[in-house]
């Protein structure tokens, strides 16, 4: 797997690359598994220039379903293109060095923090934020269970767990509560919100199954 | 208005919207991701503003040089905070900052600043007195009744050594503002417990009368004490606002910087001698303390605790504040009371064991010395904490408890707090259509402010929950005060029912005629003005609503903490808790079971809220019983865990069962409303240290409860 630090090499002309070969193949990324394999088929989408920056670059971000085009530096983090440059300000800049979950969103189904992955690198994934959970005025059945059970106070870390809660129920769709407090062992809450949180998440699952499984 | 309304509560067993478990009225924009917090607003043409800081904990700035950092492309304005000549006291301290088009141009420009500093010696430690020197200057002996008798006439006598360390606030939000100057007006964004008066704290600071600096909040992002003023940091937005021609700037600080300045709770250091009787009365109590509140010292825990000023028949004291080159403490929720039951409750705790009582008997002992009003209430708390908490059949001696290398304890911690009710003033507008507008210069600071005045509007207009429209968050809002003390829900309520009132009276007088009656002679009962005594004699709200004709009705209603309102709030509350703990002898890990908590209470407007409060007290007072300190390198001056993972926090598997008692009962309820956010987070390190020595058989005298204090003093080794 050193290939991932290797610079990419010029794209061969004819369009045959290790990438291109293993999607065409049509390898899904349950079969690759979750390793470094998995994240370099989506890293870089056709056409995607080798090097990118130092300056701005114009990139495509695919979020809740629709491309976003904005242009970035390089190493703006997804956290800052969402926030910063978007105004989708639900997730939220805490620790900024992935201890606190504040700023989880889903990457291609799996929770990951915002602050440390980069915008560019999350082109041609899908990129999953609190916005897109539900239509305005409506609230996800994880929202709804959040404000059920008032796990929540001053509501900063709200939005980080909430996508922390539905990543982890979609993988977990009936979790124990042990399984609870370790799968959501990631996000950091200031006011004491936990006992409301782990009521939450175990509503939240009762109520998505009896919504049919359909999580968001 | 012929007679003032009777403003006192409606009776406990009459009352429809208030005591209700309502949700709180800001759960859909949070848990949406939709609320919008001050650090979340980009205005139009904003510019993002980074600070340049001191690596050093005490030097000169000899030579600043910001040219370099000016000419990069896309800054805007640089402002220097730290000019030659200026003395740094900490790191952290801020030196220069820029703002730029975007926070990475921001970022780099400050990069770009150089600084040439004269580095000057430090202290950044407190733990050893004898290292301070001149840092450290005695206080007076303070001296009641006559110690050396006592402790000469006592039973038994313990000596220990206690402390527990700074840690800070660690807001989720960092400190910060959007802030824009334009002319001669500027308006303000901040992440702040205090919307009424934060322009009053920047006006002399800019020369800009107050009246023209306007201020709005939303949300906040966590605040625990230590997010009142604008700070400096709030000027300095403003001058970069200024400087770039009128541009907003967005100025929060980033992590390692909120860490180092953005506040914390003062350490509290103790030599404690304790003594008494066989029975278990303390008689005297001595200690020689120290503590830091940073470079201008503070830190003055009321020991010993609760029993200080109330009847303990002698002590003596001396207290030794140490000032040390790290930034600066702040408000804690509930300043001085954690540091205070911890070195006093951990004291009591080891007198027991030293006379081998049962330190529930001992506390209840202690509490005699509790102010005359409350020490029925600590008795009873302290039973009903030990029915919850089992206490009979699962408390043991200390250090004599079943199991192999994991031993269980049980420990009681004690609270006190104020409270009481903060300037605030309400308007309340009934309009012709029915709908109600109440407004409050208020904030909601998770507490659940938004909701309960919201109750209280409804309930004294007869409305249900929903018919009740409520704007707070903005200085141009009739005027509140700072959320500080547990004072905000004492404030609010008594504004809300004055004010609503006050419209329901006027609302009376358009009504009565039609009804045929006097004005005083009706009342608003779900959701109609009907006649008192004749239910069937009524006007529904809206058509009531409608004789109002082309205006509307406006009044307002205020409460002056310096006039008390007897019955409708009050101040004064007590607690106990007690933590039931596992600790780990070969890791050192200590694992809370199950923690119980007492809390005293006044009129609860809302109990889903008012426990959310209590748990949330006591899930971070278990984060910084067990995990958190403030660690500062002697070597370097610097702070080494200025960041969320060295800087420990509970998570949610570190929390247990928490059992809420609110002792919600008609006595109680005819006090009126008291504050719930600090009392609670009082006694955790108390009960869970206690409980820790229970369960080990030595005492761990440094908080937290970490493996290498619980392994330091389980091998005899003091720290």
């Amino acid at each position: 797997m050193s290939s991932k630090k290797t610079p990419e090499p010029a794209r061969p002309k004819s369009g045959f690359s290790r990438r291109g070969f293993i999607r065409g193949v049509g390898l899904g990324s349950g079969a690759l598994g979750t390793g470094l394999l998995e994240k370099e088929v989506t890293a870089a989408p056709a056409g995607a220039a080798s090097v990118a920056g130092p300056g701005p670059v114009p990139i495509t971000l695919n979020i809740n379903g629709k491309p976003t085009k904005l242009t970035v530096e390089p190493r703006v983090t997804l956290l800052d293109a969402l926030r910063n440059h978007l105004d989708m300000t639900g997730a939220k800049r805490v620790c900024d060095r992935a201890t606190c979950g504040a700023c989880t969103v889903i990457l291609n189904g799996k929770t990951v923090y915002g602050c440390t992955v980069l915008a560019i690198d999350a082109q041609g994934k899908d990129i999953q934020t609190i916005e897109g959970l539900a239509a305005p005025g409506k609230l996800h059945p994880v929202s709804q269970a959040f404000w059920d059970n008032d796990a929540q106070q001053c509501g900063y870390c709200t939005p980080g767990f909430v996508m922390a809660c539905k990543g982890f129920l979609d993988e977990n769709p009936s979790p124990t509560l042990q399984e609870v407090e370790h799968g959501l062992g990631g996000n950091l809450c200031r006011c004491g919100t936990y006992v409301g949180v782990r009521k939450a998440v175990l509503e939240a699952a009762k109520a998505i199954k009896a919504q049919g499984g359909k999580n968001g | 208005m012929a007679n003032t309304p009777d403003y006192s509560w409606p009776p406990m067993q009459d009352r429809k919207v208030m005591g209700q478990r309502i949700k709180r009225a800001d759960g859909p924009a949070k848990a949406s991701g939709r609320a919008k917090y001050s650090s979340d607003l980009n205005p139009k043409d904003l510019l993002f503003a980074v600070y340049a800081t001191s690596p050093y904990a005490h030097a000169r700035v000899t030579k600043i040089d910001t040219s370099e950092a000016e000419q990069m492309k896309g800054v805007a304005a640089v402002h220097v905070s730290a000019p030659a000549g200026t003395e740094i006291q900490w790191e952290g301290s801020e030196i220069a900052a820029v703002a730029a088009n975007t926070e990475e141009i921001a970022r780099d420009a400050a990069r770009k600043i150089k600084v040439e500093y004269e580095v000057l010696p430090h202290l950044v430690n407190e733990d050893d007195l004898a290292k301070a020197g001149a840092n450290a200057v005695a206080g007076g002996e303070e001296v009641v009744g006559d110690p050396d008798k006592a402790f000469q006439d006592a039973d038994a006598v313990h000596e220990g050594s206690y402390s527990i360390p700074v840690i800070t606030h660690c807001c989720l939000e960092t400190h910060g503002s959007v802030v824009q100057w334009q002319g001669d007006s500027i308006m303000a964004y901040p992440s702040t417990q205090d919307v009424t008066t934060w322009n009053n704290q920047l006006s002399p600071n800019v020369k800009v009368p107050a009246a023209n600096i306007k201020v709005k909040m939303d949300y906040v992002g966590g605040g625990f004490g230590s997010k009142f003023g604008p700070d400096a940091w709030g000027e300095v937005a403003a001058r970069l606002s200024q400087k770039a021609g009128g541009r907003p700037v967005k100025l929060f600080l980033d992590r390692s910087t909120e860490q180092k300045i953005a506040g914390n709770r003062p350490s509290a250091f103790a030599k404690i001698k304790i003594g008494g009787k066989k029975d278990g009365t303390i008689t005297v109590f001595q200690a020689q303390s120290w503590a830091t509140g940073g470079f201008t010292g503070g830190g003055s825990p009321p020991i010993p605790y609760i029993s200080k000023q109330n009847g303990m028949p002698n002590y003596r004291l001396v207290h030794t504040p140490v000032h040390i080159n790290a930034g600066a403490a702040r408000a804690w929720r509930a300043p001085n009371n954690q540091q205070a039951s911890y070195l006093t409750c951990a004291a009591i705790e080891d007198f027991a064991a030293k006379i081998d009582m049962d330190p529930l008997e001992v506390f209840k002992k202690v509490v005699e010395y509790s102010p005359k009003v409350r020490v029925d209430t600590y008795k009873l708390q302290l039973d009903k904490a030990a029915e919850l908490a089992d206490w009979k059949k699962r408390w043991h001696p200390r250090g004599k408890g079943p199991g192999g290398t994991v031993k269980h304890g049980m420990g009681i911690g004690m609270a006190a707090w104020g409270g009481g009710g903060h300037n605030s003033q309400c308007r309340t507008t009934i309009n012709p259509d029915g709908s109600v507008l109440v407004e409050i210069g208020t904030q909601d600071l998770g507490t659940g402010t938004r909701t309960i005045i919201t109750q209280v509007a409804a309930e004294s207009l007869g409305l249900p929950y929903a018919g009740v429209k409520l704007a707070i968050g903005s200085n141009e809002l009739p005027k509140d005060a700072a959320s500080g003390g547990s004072t905000t829900v004492g404030g609010v309520s008594v504004s809300t029912r004055r004010s609503t009132l006050n419209a329901l009276a006027k609302l009376f007088e358009v009504a009565a005629p039609a009804l045929g009656v006097e004005p005083d002679q009706l009342e608003a009962v779900d959701g109609h003005i009907r006649v008192k005594g004749s239910p069937n004699k009524s006007l529904t709200w809206a058509s009531a609503c409608k004789k109002i004709g082309a205006g509307k009705i406006s009044e307002m209603g205020e409460f002056n903490s310096r006039q008390r309102a007897p019955g409708m709030n009050d101040q004064g509350v007590a607690g106990i808790q007690i933590a039931d703990v596992s600790v780990d002898t070969e890791t050192g890990i200590v694992k809370v079971n199950r923690y119980v908590a007492v809390q005293d209470c006044g009129l609860i407007i809302n109990p889903r809220l008012a426990e959310s409060q209590i748990m949330g007290g006591i899930i971070m007072g278990i984060s910084t019983a067990l995990f958190e300190q403030r660690v500062m390198d002697e070597q370097t001056g610097r702070m080494l865990n200025d960041d969320m993972e060295f800087y420990k926090l509970a998570g949610l598997g570190d929390i247990p069962e928490i059992v809420v008692h609110l002792d919600i009962r008609d006595e109680n309820d005819k006090r009126g409303v008291i504050g719930l956010g600090e009392p609670p987070a009082v006694p955790i390190c108390a009960a869970i240290g206690n409980a820790v020595a229970n369960a080990i058989g030595v005492r761990v005298p440094n908080m937290p409860m970490s493996p290498d204090h619980v392994l330091d003093a389980l091998a005899g080794r003091s720290a």
